[in-house]
């Protein structure tokens, strides 16, 4: 691997995110999935970085995932992101921030679509108006989240408490970044690094001490891909897409995987779990599987967040294996216990999949 | 008095328009940026479909620069204009020659590879392109470059940069066919036991013992043509090249191993020569290379008078059509200068 080729494709593909005064929309499906990844990119931008962030709790759905299943017309679509852009101009907002890379590349794509078909902006600012007697202006500046951490992320080293190096060896921990499709394979200038090699995990993963696995199959889909998982005659598909990656990262040994789309996480974490009790196949060391996080979290983690409050506890794949690498203490007795210390129960353990209970 | 003639561009075109115009009792000024005169020529080992040695048609193109021909090397232009019905250029060291007539021949470049990102070339190592194996074959006549890297498998991907709205080629060019076959057969002659895997959208063998060629690689060398376009390519530990394609015969995707993938990088305009068009008003065509007067019956003129084009910065060809061209177009600057 020449890492000079890649360098060039990075310094092709840079894009302007900004700086402050964020209007941030959440996603559907990820305060289910991992539920302290929001928050916590909340807590960051506010707390470690002081920036001034705002969200609306009339906000929708950007309606992605009906779009891209068929099931909400692009009409439809069009005007219920016309009204997010209305409730960002009421606040006297101009920068966009999405949670979910779907949305990331639908709010690109429609504001694409309307710059070439100027009539059908036209068109959904009346859908807007008869539905809702709302105006918008159109953002001035559109980031995923991740790319806002990747903009502030030597910041967030500098305030980090520990390192993406393991404690006993010294050495950096080596990292698979996983990218949402639509980030950047749509249009590879809106992503950092681009489509082919983007750079917005690498980056940050690097930043913070850590080295990143390039391997064969590290553009494959996670295995969501829509249909592949909400039509459930095609779910072996699936787990199929993800088994595939995890066979061709498994000779590199990751500690870790790292995504930025709410979907990746999801299936790269359950479907091991899945693989593990349909195979009795596992992808770490010694019947652990391959910790999956999202940057919300990886970041909370070398901050010094609880683990338990950035939700690592509903992770399928046990955290704990790359905690103790790091060194990040947790208290393993407060695992499953609820936000006022109540005790919550126990998932019942795997038969395959180490499963941690006990530091 | 002699007319004069100033001819940009020292490859194939240039120089064999140069011996034409001398021989007709033009004085020539042949205005070349490199060094060395020869373009890509240079960097060429063998040529299709004879497999004879580049080296010779050069040797017959420098046969017709004689002394008379003032040759300029590392001439980089900075300006050409029109001033009445003669020409100036100017180059960036400040030397500058007048003519009456001026013909461009400054020929094509190589298609980056790296624009196609998803095929990792400049980033896997065992990714190279045709232009780079040529190189290898000029410089090594015994080459061990697959024993080295055990090329056992190797691909082949045609329209690497052609016929490709991504990269905003939709132009064939033309050529990239008959040199994967040309290339895939001196590959089998070095490593008889290499399984070789032709990646192709269809073959455009359009020329004389093209298609006899391709017979040959299939017949004679078992060469593998598999029709359907690479999708990407990737890195594996031991740095062979993993490709996905589908294969479009049977409708199946299909992934497979090889040591070595050579992508087939197509032609592209140069920049400098739309530069050159700007200066002049010449007209270009839609794909980037620079539009005749006529394509049917005007093909060595351009729309103003006395600047007159030959060669591949007209689009993609060979070198038997680029020193036909050469020929028809120093034939057509002597009739316009004697009238």
């Amino acid at each position: 691997m020449k890492i000079e080729g890649k360098k060039q494709i990075w310094k092709d593909y840079q894009k302007e995110i900004a700086g402050d005064h964020y209007f941030y929309v959440r996603s559907c499906v990820r305060q289910n999935f991992f539920p302290g990844s929001e928050k916590t990119f909340l807590r960051i931008l506010q707390n470690e970085l002081h920036k001034d962030i705002y969200e609306n709790a009339a906000h929708t759905t950007c309606s992605g995932i009906g779009y891209h299943s068929d099931i909400v017309p692009i009409a439809t679509t069009m005007t219920m992101i016309a009204r997010q852009f209305a409730l960002m101009t009421e606040a006297g907002l101009e920068n966009l921030a999405t949670s979910c890379i779907t949305s990331f590349g639908l709010y690109n794509e429609i504001l694409e679509t309307w710059h070439h078909f100027p009539e059908v902006e036209e068109k959904t600012r009346e859908h807007l108006w008869n539905a809702t007697k709302r105006e918008f202006k159109k953002p001035g500046n559109v980031a995923h989240a991740s790319d806002i951490i990747y903009k502030y992320r030597e910041e967030i080293s500098e305030k980090a408490k520990f390192k993406l190096v393991n404690k006993e060896t010294g050495k950096p921990l080596k990292a698979v970044e996983h990218i949402g499709c639509h980030y950047a394979r749509m249009f590879p200038g809106k992503g950092v690094g681009g489509a082919e090699y983007p750079y917005v995990l690498t980056g940050m993963i690097e930043s913070w001490g850590g080295e990143v696995i390039d391997y064969p199959e590290r553009r494959h889909c996670c295995g969501f891909g829509f249909r592949q998982y909400l039509v459930m005659a095609n779910r072996g598909f699936s787990i199929a897409c993800s088994k595939k990656k995890f066979d061709s990262m498994e000779p590199y040994h990751p500690d870790f995987i790292l995504t930025n789309c709410p979907g990746c996480p999801m299936f790269l974490d359950r479907w091991q779990y899945a693989i593990s009790e349909m195979e009795g196949k596992t992808y770490g060391t010694n019947g652990q599987g391959i910790p999956v996080l999202t940057y919300e979290e990886l970041a909370g983690m070398l901050l010094g967040y609880d683990p338990w409050d950035l939700g690592l506890q509903v992770h399928q794949v046990p955290v704990e294996p790359l905690l103790d690498k790091i060194g990040i203490p947790y208290d393993s007795t407060k695992k499953f216990s609820g936000i006022h210390g109540e005790d919550l129960g126990k998932p019942e353990p795997p038969s395959v999949l180490k499963f941690y209970t006990e530091h | 008095m002699r007319k004069k003639v100033i001819i940009i561009g020292g490859g194939v075109a240039g120089m064999e328009a140069a011996g034409q115009l001398s021989a007709q009792n033009m004085e020539v000024i042949l205005l070349e940026k490199q060094s060395i005169l020869g373009g890509h020529l240079l960097n060429w080992d063998r040529l299709f479909p004879t497999r004879r040695d580049s080296a010779e048609v050069l040797d017959y193109l420098k046969k017709g620069i004689g002394s008379d021909i003032n040759v300029q090397l590392d001439a980089e232009i900075t300006n050409v204009k029109k001033e009445g019905s003669e020409f100036r250029v100017i180059l960036k060291d400040g030397r500058t020659f007048n003519s009456e007539a001026l013909l461009l021949a400054n020929g094509f470049e190589l298609f980056d590879a790296r624009k196609k990102e998803e095929y990792g070339f400049g980033i896997y190592e065992n990714v190279i392109s045709s232009a780079e194996l040529e190189e290898f074959f000029r410089k090594n006549k015994h080459p061990d470059l697959f024993a080295g890297i055990r090329s056992k498998r190797v691909g082949i991907v045609h329209c690497v940069g052609s016929r490709d709205e991504k990269v905003g080629n939709l132009y064939c060019s033309r050529l990239c066919c008959v040199t994967g076959v040309k290339q895939a057969i001196e590959i089998k002659e070095l490593l008889p036991d290499a399984e070789i895997f032709s990646f192709y959208m269809d073959l455009r063998m359009f020329d004389r013992h093209f298609e006899e060629m391709y017979y040959e690689a299939q017949q004679k060398w078992g060469i593998h043509f598999i029709r359907g376009r690479l999708s990407e390519a990737s890195e594996n530990p031991d740095q062979t090249i993993l490709v996905k394609v589908e294969d479009t015969l049977t409708g199946l995707p299909l992934k497979m191993t090889v040591d070595l993938l050579i992508l087939l990088v197509g032609f592209i305009p140069r920049p400098e020569t739309r530069g050159i068009a700007s200066q002049l008003n010449l007209n270009i065509g839609s794909d980037g290379f620079l539009s005749p007067e006529d394509v049917h019956t005007g093909a060595n003129s351009s729309n103003v008078p006395g600047v007159f084009l030959c060669g591949t910065l007209k689009g993609p060809g060979s070198i038997e059509n680029t020193i036909a061209d050469a020929r028809a177009a120093a034939l057509q600057i002597a009739c316009y200068l004697s009238v």
